[in-house]
């Protein structure tokens, strides 16, 4: 049973006649992390925004849970970019946020936040300034402030994108033991082709101007990884180092075609 | 050459001193070693430069009229313009003391303010969110803003009288363009990804504004205020300068008249001063209630 699916979705770019994307049609269930992979200007973002809400499909139909996506709603966490974090509130506040608009008195909301910062490894800094955490530090506030509110699923819009190498690859293996725990499906679009490799279970790539599917894989190494297998290990297996080649391959074909 | 790569070599030394959290606390110990470092280093210069700065203009000052250079008619010394404050303050000016002057001027812009923030602030917030409300505001207040208070109030007077009330009205019209239109900037302004972030969460309009909006264009509504209250200050004293029988412009104004020097300066270094204390604290507010300004993101 597929919670999200997309049936030959196409968008438009925001006051433009192009199209951004055509023909997209992919489904998500549950224990799926499903990796979006593309060049810069292949849709990516833009079918996140669908997927979310901020915008409208020009053709075709996503439903969650069988009901069309209308609007943004909280039964689709999404993770930015950058942080999208409310500087005047603690780090504590931040993640409650989603249960305060919904009126959840503040002792069960801050005891369902405190749950999911100790899940992304944020113990003892609740009451810290947002402003005064580092990159990784403030995703993973953002991340734990979307679990809180107890979505469906999730959306990640590049979130580790502006983080260095070292910090991006603790990252990965974050999300994944959060994958893992939360039981939360997510939906993750990417530039960066190892992060897609290791961390999908369904990779799609995308190419192309209007950009459409050009492949789906169905990849082991993110659940290997959350079965206890050592992340240098995974990544340099024979089989991951042969996947990552050729999705390279595909990706610069979909960007030469 | 190599005593540029030795500088260098020691630039690095220090800054790893400084990210050392363990070195900061032995810091103290050396702080009163090298202050001369510091006192000619960074700001603590610049304060210094501004300190020898005014020093010398008050030593001119009191050169030139304690050598008799200047009649006590155009620039009396200093020492007496501190006297004639203290005077002020004790038997006054003009039927009233200083305080009395002082305070008629703070309640009127004190006034002003309160009512300018009331209705500036929710129409800058219209203006920002809806685009009627910035079809129906925007060609007003760009209308009026760029008149000068005073070549208004003429009219003001005439639909209003010289009371308080043309005073209070003429300040308020002042005040109220500069928040509504930071306001107005600062709503616009609000980062699209936060307001997202918010809307699924399941913020409905209102928490949107409440919780995401207002709150993150608070730092520009604050610098409307001060704005605001700068531009309100000119115009209070402009206006006491017309029509008053109590207030510093009014002071200022009447002992001209009477050629008392000493009240006239007096009476502009209060305004002065006045004005530097309200720009301070609000600055002081602002670092307080926005203290994320000006943070790395």
């Amino acid at each position: 049973m597929a919670l999200l699916e997309l049936r030959k979705v196409g968008a438009r770019y925001p006051g433009s006649r192009n199209l951004a994307l055509s023909d997209i049609s992919l489904r998500l269930g549950p224990e799926q992390l499903v990796v979006v992979l593309g060049p810069s200007g292949s849709g990516k973002t833009t079918l996140l925004n669908l997927i979310a809400g901020f915008a409208l499909p020009a053709s075709g139909q996503i439903t969650l849970n069988g009901a069309p996506v209308s609007g943004p709603g909280a039964d689709r966490g999404v993770v930015f970019q950058q942080d999208a974090l409310l500087p005047w509130q603690t780090v504590l506040e931040n993640a409650a946020f989603g249960l305060a608009l919904r009126g959840v008195p503040r002792a069960e909301r801050e005891e369902q936040a405190r749950r999911q910062l100790a899940l992304v490894g944020l113990e003892g800094f609740e009451h810290r300034n947002v402003w005064q955490l580092s990159g990784g530090q403030k995703q993973r506030v953002g991340i734990a402030r979307a679990l809180t509110a107890d979505p469906s699923i999730l959306l990640l819009d590049e979130p580790f994108g502006a983080l260095d190498a070292f910090i991006r690859e603790q990252a990965q293996e974050l999300l994944l033991n959060v994958w893992q725990k939360s039981e939360k499906p997510i939906f993750l679009i990417t530039h960066e082709i190892e992060e897609a490799v290791f961390l999908a279970t369904d990779l799609i790539i995308l190419g192309g101007a209007p950009g459409r599917i050009v492949e789906r894989l169905t990849l082991p190494f993110g659940r290997r990884y959350a079965a206890g297998e050592p992340v240098r290990q995974v990544k340099s297996a024979p089989d991951f180092i042969a996947a990552r080649e050729h999705v390279l391959q595909q990706v610069f074909q979909a960007h030469h075609a | 050459m190599s005593s540029n790569a030795a500088s260098k070599a020691l630039s690095s030394a220090e800054a790893l001193e400084i990210a050392s959290p363990t070195n900061r606390d032995h810091a103290s110990g050396e702080e009163r070693a090298d202050w001369k470092t510091r006192l000619l280093s960074g700001s603590g210069f610049t304060t210094l430069v501004s300190v020898i700065t005014l020093a010398t203009v008050l030593f001119v000052w009191w050169a030139v009229t304690a050598l008799g250079y200047i009649d006590a008619l155009f620039l009396p010394a200093p020492q007496d313009i501190l006297s004639r404050i203290a005077r002020l303050v004790t038997t006054g000016y003009m039927d009233a003391t200083l305080q009395q002057h002082l305070a008629a001027s703070l309640w009127r812009i004190g006034l002003a303010m309160f009512a300018a923030v009331l209705l500036a602030v929710p129409t800058g917030i219209a203006i920002g969110r809806s685009r009627i409300a910035r079809g129906i505001f925007d060609p007003l207040i760009e209308l009026y803003r760029p008149v000068p208070p005073l070549a208004y109030l003429p009219l003001i007077v005439i639909w209003f009288g010289i009371g308080e009330l043309s005073k209070v009205l003429l300040i308020y019209l002042a005040i109220f363009a500069p928040i509504a239109i930071a306001t107005a900037s600062g709503v616009r302004n609000v980062d699209p990804t936060r307001i997202r972030a918010a809307q699924s969460l399941g913020a409905t309009q209102w928490q949107l504004l409440r919780h995401v909006i207002i709150p993150s264009a608070l730092p520009d509504i604050l610098t409307g205020l001060r704005i605001g209250l700068g531009v309100g200050w000119s115009t209070l004293v402009a206006a006491e300068l017309v029509a008053a029988t109590l207030g510093l412009g009014f002071m200022v104004q009447s002992a001209s008249q009477f050629l008392a020097t000493d009240v006239v300066v007096s009476g502009i270094l209060v305004i002065a001063l006045i004005a530097f204390v309200l720009e301070t604290g609000l600055r002081h507010l602002q670092r307080k209630l926005t203290p994320w300004q000006g943070q790395s993101h």
